[in-house]
């Protein structure tokens, strides 16, 4: 089985998020980058496919040079191979369309991506990607067995969880529930040495258009100071609830 | 040329998130000058639309739909848009229409913009306000493409009534067998339960309830509120609750009408999560612990003690008011 796990590089979730050029640009300054979260647990459930089921591992990622710290990372946490499509990552329908020129060149039979990044929070890539190369795609996923060419998914619903059975090839829109927190491997001393030798091949992009533009941000109105009410008074939240904010 | 929504139904019965659906897409018509067109899929009140600015829907009545099936669903709503030649697509955020807007944006050649949080501040360049960064920060994104489609979030623009006669036509799109190659084996879902994704309060508890033992209290305010249930990462990274109640970053986001944290400290991962919630309420014996600085109200004070209390004042006031 050829595994392809798409990664993105995001700010870690204790950033605290600012921006610079008059609100147009993220302020990367001090912001420490990592792999997505929700692709980790993707990547950690390939990892137990190569080991259980012999199973090839590759990472990929769109991105200029400096996500490749990233790709080692993940590298150095077990992938075989990884690949950097040589372009800025402006939106996901671009991105999705360059990865479907590396899904479909590197023959895969399971594309493993996060069901969002973290950062843009677009939730749009592995259900682009699946449709673009035809394949069958399951979102919010959180468990995944695959037999032969048969994969059987289980996918949050709201409320509650979805059994799902597709024939490969399949893209997963993943989440933590793939693996465990306590799953997550921290790379050692080995696997970092390793990593460097690994191939970590530059691609040039086909050039996909952007159809998404983002034009500035801004940041929350700050929140006024909270409104204490004694532990003796519970009479107080009551009335504050029911008559102010109209919530109960 | 109308703005089309898809307008989702469970068991007959739209969601609140599909009328807030169709609210927003009327804002949008309006800016734009034209109406409202909705699609349904086996729904029972096609008519209730119109009380949200829905002029047409187009009913589609169909077994093969009876389970949720993202290829399919998109099928639908792509010919449907083909037909009204709609150039703007309004989704809700619910986990179904998640999964299938991405299918949607490719056989449409869309842009799509997720999260949206308001209308459109301009129809030309179409640039749409939206979450991003996880609720910590907001994304103006424009849309270039021929067609848009625009999530809108949960609770973000809410029902806005607008008294309309909603034309009820029947709508024949035509199935491919590919559209049904993912197969629902089966569903799992609690029908007594509230559930986060529609919940209008939320009860969560955290680390500060010292075991699993101790969640009676915090299933006893939920029930009396008709809450759902939540809980912070360490609680279900501990297997004291089940993923699915986790909420934060690389959990369930939260847009509430009412959050209340009980023995939660507030990391920044948590707090993004709940962001989008309107009114939150804390409860921590630790007056520095960093939920104060983020909630609305907020009690110093024991849990042990505090939250069995409220809930008694609380059924008082639900008797007395009801």
């Amino acid at each position: 089985m050829k595994i392809l796990v798409c990664i993105s590089h995001v700010p870690d979730t204790t950033s605290k998020i600012n921006f610079t050029e008059g609100d147009t640009k993220f302020d990367t300054n001090g912001v420490q980058f990592v792999i997505n979260p929700n692709d980790e647990f993707g990547l950690t459930r390939a990892m137990w496919f190569k080991e259980k089921q012999g199973a090839s591992v590759d990472v990929v990622n769109v991105g200029e040079a400096d996500t490749e710290p990233t790709l080692r990372k993940a590298l150095a946490i077990g992938a075989d191979n990884a690949i950097r499509v040589n372009t800025p990552a402006t939106d996901g329908f671009q991105v999705a369309k360059e990865l479907a020129k590396v899904a479909q060149d590197g023959g895969y039979d399971l594309i493993i991506a996060g069901r969002e990044s973290i950062d843009y929070n677009g939730g749009m890539v592995p259900g682009m990607l699946a449709k673009l190369i035809k394949a069958n795609f399951v979102n919010t996923c959180v468990s995944l067995e695959v037999e032969g060419d048969k994969a059987t998914a289980i996918r949050e619903i709201d409320g509650g969880k979805e059994t799902l059975t597709a024939n490969l090839p399949l893209v997963i829109g993943g989440q933590k529930g793939l693996v465990e927190e306590s799953d997550l491997k921290i790379p050692n001393m080995r696997g970092i040495m390793m990593a460097r030798k690994k191939p970590l091949n530059v691609v040039e992009p086909v050039g996909a258009d952007a159809k998404t533009k983002a034009e500035k941000f801004a940041k929350p109105a700050p929140k006024g100071d909270v409104k204490l009410v004694d532990k003796d008074n519970l009479d107080e939240l009551i009335d504050l609830l029911h008559n102010d904010a109209k919530a109960i | 040329m109308s703005v089309l929504v898809y307008t989702e139904s469970e068991n007959g019965k739209f969601k609140k998130a599909a009328y807030e659906a169709a609210s927003y897409a009327k804002g949008i018509a309006d800016q734009l000058g034209t109406s409202v067109t909705a699609v349904s899929v086996n729904a029972e009140d096609d008519a209730s639309l119109g009380k949200y600015g829905v002029r047409k829907v187009l009913k589609v009545s169909n077994d093969k739909l009876s389970k949720f099936n993202a290829d399919a669903y998109a099928d639908v709503l792509t010919q449907a848009a083909k037909n009204e030649d709609a150039k703007v697509v309004v989704l809700s955020q619910t986990a179904n229409d998640k999964y299938l807007a991405p299918v949607l944006a490719v056989n449409l050649e869309a842009g799509y913009a997720a999260n949206a949080v308001a209308l459109p501040e301009s129809t030309e360049p179409f640039t749409v306000k939206r979450n991003a960064f996880t609720n910590k920060a907001f994304n103006f994104s424009s849309i270039s493409s021929d067609v848009k489609i625009v999530g809108v979030s949960k609770n973000a623009y809410s029902l806005k009534e607008n008294e309309t006669d909603a034309m009820v036509e029947e709508f024949s799109p035509s199935l491919d067998e590919s559209d049904f190659s993912v197969n629902v084996e089966s569903v799992d879902k609690a029908t007594d339960k509230v559930t986060i994704a529609d919940a209008e309060i939320v009860v969560s508890g955290g680390r500060g309830l010292k075991g699993p033992e101790n969640w009676g209290m915090i299933e006893d305010l939920a029930d009396t509120l008709g809450a759902a249930t939540a809980c912070s990462k360490p609680v279900s990274d501990m297997g004291w609750r089940p993923h699915s109640e986790h909420v934060g970053q690389t959990g369930k986001p939260v847009a509430a009408n009412l959050y209340i944290a009980v023995g939660i400290s507030g990391a920044i991962q948590h707090l993004a999560g709940i962001n989008a919630s309107k009114y939150k309420v804390v409860i921590n014996n630790d007056p520095e612990a960093p939920f104060f600085k983020a909630a609305d109200y907020g009690i110093v004070g024991d849990a042990f003690e505090v939250v069995p209390q409220l809930t008694e004042k609380l059924k008082e006031f639900k008797a007395n008011n009801s």
